[in-house]
């Protein structure tokens, strides 16, 4: 099928491409921008007239929930998350149960998720057998399974040798290693961010040190087996000012942030609101600021939603005793686009976060761009209208999220994959 | 944001934390109690105001002490007393907190008396009430994790206003692992609110929460200079099982930095009262001799707890 997107604003960041002008889809790729390739007859007309037209974005951190926790979320309901959010790509933790450890378990992932056709879901592989951190995985064997990279999610490497050994061997045939920084003993018990708020409330704090002292030891450790490091969910400026003075040293390491943290600090928990209650904690202010502004000046490379969606009855319990995490799906354009429209960050550059740069950091060159030849993977969204975030709006089945009742910018209109409208008529 | 104490007319529909609420109610607490101090003394200690009225105690962390004044207090105004040990019955079984609630509220509750482990549960049992329309049910917090135990706050506030009349001319301690304790939040919090114009905690940097000079406290680690000149040391409870691992490294040596014994009292005004939340740990934190000594109020303050108790069950649920 051919589909002309006309009359739309193209923003492709990794070509640095932002002009008013077509997009032509041949079955499944991008055949051109501006001319219509010769012969192209549409079979389908998208009018993007004060539309956004961007690549499909790339999330690099979205729960699916399967297998094991079904109960929570399916595949197919968080695949119509991610096309009414216009995420045409998204990477999956390994903390699944049963763990994504093994080739057979990533092949059916993969298996399940291509048959529902619509956002392409790349795997990141248990950097430890049941993530335990004691015997490393078959990463070679989960490579070929299609893993785009290895992690341990929330739970980090205790013994420090069995990371260094994890990454040594990962390094040896280049494999990416993605690494939430946690230091197992100074966040154990911990609630909240150990601050005023949770002095106050009395909740056990999580200093910023239980961040710091782990990015350390994993920067040194990078430098030393040479892996490549991403560091994932960044939560503080003190973890950001680490990753400078390894970059001052001359480390290739990446990193991210989730699309809440840029929004919340631990000021928003408020009256005990377990929707605030995420891994890492919403941190200080100051915390935050330092966030948005790492993300605007490249720093912090992409912006993810850690989309991790938990059924009410497990949000209706005590802070502490509820299950931390937030769905988000959906949230990631609105928030990516509040936060570029706050922090004066222009709509390109705020795009790349979620598109180009997350492309690089997965290791994918057929998304998250535009050129000729490309998949066809399109969000197309409408910058500024204000939506209002609720309930029966969101397409998740983990309706898990403090924004509840907040309007934020930005509506997707249609989402296309490989050439396909998945969203929008 | 929305105050869950408080009704939409400003006036107290729970009592969850003492942290924020209007000086006006915390006075007017201590005002109504006043005359309830009276009640024990007559020979018929009953007086008719909840009466009728059904009052869960409902305990997912065991206590005797505070449940039992809990008890007291509302026996006193004529309610229907119901002890639930929840720790050793549905949540066993699996049933969610606000299953358990529900399930009360079908008996016809008026009154919840929440004692929960985890900081904040009873805002939880406050916000679902609310939101499912059941604004005539009240919550009193009985103690929830290290967050807030507003009565025992505000009877510590009755004792320290009985003894010394004036908050505004105080100087205030607190004394001991204020990072576990719930009571000392709801004391810096009132003391605070009524005006004591220098409060200090006192403790080892590892029983001290973060940031807690924020709260408009001054921290002292040395006791002996923490104690000068203060007119009331209100001392905290020390749990054993802090004793072993990297908090404290023996009970001897805590006692003979942070206890109070006579020689440190002596620093202070020789007119200071000695408050302590109990069960005391003789030994650890308090001697003695200072237990029970001329400046310990220590059993008056029990006392003054059952009428502080009625003040606030009154106030919410009184005809």
């Amino acid at each position: 099928m051919n589909i002309h997107i006309q009359n739309g604003r193209v923003i492709d960041p990794g070509n640095k491409v932002d002009a008013k002008q077509d997009v032509f889809i041949v079955d499944d790729k991008i055949a051109a921008l501006g001319q219509a390739p010769s012969g192209f007859k549409a079979d389908k007309v998208i009018d993007a007239s004060g539309l956004v037209v961007a690549p499909g974005l790339i999330d690099l951190a979205a729960r699916l929930r399967e297998p094991g926790f079904e109960y929570r979320a399916t595949l197919e309901s968080e695949m119509q998350a991610a096309m009414a959010g216009g995420v045409t790509s998204l990477a999956c933790p390994p903390d699944t149960d049963p763990v994504l450890d093994e080739p057979g378990l990533v092949e059916m992932l993969c298996f399940r998720a291509k048959n529902l056709n619509c956002a392409h879901v790349y795997p990141v592989g248990a950097l430890t057998v049941k993530l335990e951190g004691k015997r490393i995985t078959e990463m070679a064997e989960l490579m070929e399974a299609g893993c785009v990279a290895f992690s341990q999610a929330n739970t980090p490497i205790v013994d420090t040798q069995v990371l260094m050994r994890a990454m040594q061997y990962a390094a040896t045939f280049g494999f990416r290693v993605w690494l939430q920084a946690i230091d197992p003993y100074l966040s154990r018990g911990g609630i909240a961010h150990d601050g005023e708020v949770a002095s106050r409330m009395g909740l056990a704090g999580i200093p910023v040190e239980a961040e710091t002292v782990a990015l350390d030891a994993y920067l040194r450790l990078a430098k030393n087996t040479g892996v490549k490091l991403h560091v994932t969910r960044l939560s503080s400026a003190a973890g950001l000012e680490a990753i400078d003075r390894a970059r001052a040293e001359g480390l290739d390491v990446t990193c991210d942030v989730g699309a809440h943290y840029l929004h919340l600090s631990d000021m928003d928990i408020g009256y005990f609101n377990p929707q605030c209650y995420v891994v890492p904690p919403l941190r200080s202010q100051r915390d935050r600021d330092a966030l948005r502004r790492g993300l605007a000046d490249g720093r912090i490379n992409a912006v993810c939603s850690d989309h991790t969606p938990v059924d009410d009855d497990a949000k209706q319990a005590p802070f502490a005793e509820s299950e931390p995490g937030m769905t988000g799906l959906e949230l990631l354009l609105p928030l990516t686009l509040k936060w570029a429209k706050e922090q004066g960050v222009a709509l390109p550059q705020a795009l790349s976060r979620v598109t180009a740069d997350a492309a690089r950091i997965m290791g994918i060159t057929k998304a998250g761009h535009l050129q000729p030849g490309a998949r066809a993977d399109v969000c197309v969204f409408d910058p500024d209208t204000l939506r209002t975030v609720s309930r029966d709006s969101l397409k998740s089945q983990g309706k898990n999220t403090p924004f509840l009742g907040l309007e934020l910018p930005g509506v997707v209109r249609y989402t296309l994959v490989e050439g396909r409208v998945m969203f929008g008529n | 944001m929305h105050n869950p104490q408080l009704n939409k007319h400003g006036e107290l529909q729970h009592l969850l934390t003492l942290d924020g609420l209007p000086k006006a109610i915390l006075s007017q607490i201590l005002d109504i109690a006043a005359p309830f101090t009276e009640v024990a003394e007559r020979e018929v200690k009953k007086l008719p105001l909840l009466r009728g009225k059904s009052v869960f105690n409902l305990f997912f962390e065991n206590s005797t002490r505070t449940r039992t004044t809990f008890e007291i207090a509302a026996k006193r105004l004529s309610a229907d007393v119901i002890n639930l040990n929840v720790s050793t019955s549905s949540t066993a079984k699996g049933e969610t907190l606000l299953d358990t609630v529900d399930n009360l509220c079908a008996m016809q509750a008026d009154m919840f008396v929440v004692r929960h482990a985890s900081s904040g549960a009873p805002y939880l049992i406050a916000e679902h009430l609310q939101r499912t329309g059941r604004d005539h049910i009240h919550v009193v917090n009985a103690g929830d994790g290290r967050h807030a135990h507003p009565t025992q706050g505000l009877l510590d506030m009755y004792t320290i206003r009985h003894y010394k009349q004036d908050f505004t001319k105080l100087t205030v301690a607190v004394v001991g692992d204020v990072l576990h304790s719930r009571v000392a939040r709801s004391e810096i919090a009132a003391l605070t609110t009524l005006g004591v114009p220098e409060i200090r905690v006192i403790g080892p940097k590892t029983l001290l929460p973060t940031d807690i000079d924020r709260m408009g406290v001054h921290v002292f680690h040395d006791m002996r200079e923490g104690l000068k000149g203060v007119d009331v040391v209100m001392m905290l409870r020390l749990q054993n099982e802090r004793m072993n691992g990297a908090l404290l490294p023996s009970s001897q040596e805590y006692f003979k930095f942070y206890g109070l014994t006579q020689d440190k009292l002596a620093l202070a005004k020789p007119d200071a009262i000695v408050l302590h939340p109990g069960p005391m740990n003789r030994g650890v934190e308090i001697d003695s001799a200072v237990a029970d000594g001329g400046n310990a109020v220590i059993l008056p303050q029990v006392t003054f707890g059952i009428a502080v108790r009625m003040a606030v069950m009154s106030m919410l649920a009184g005809s």
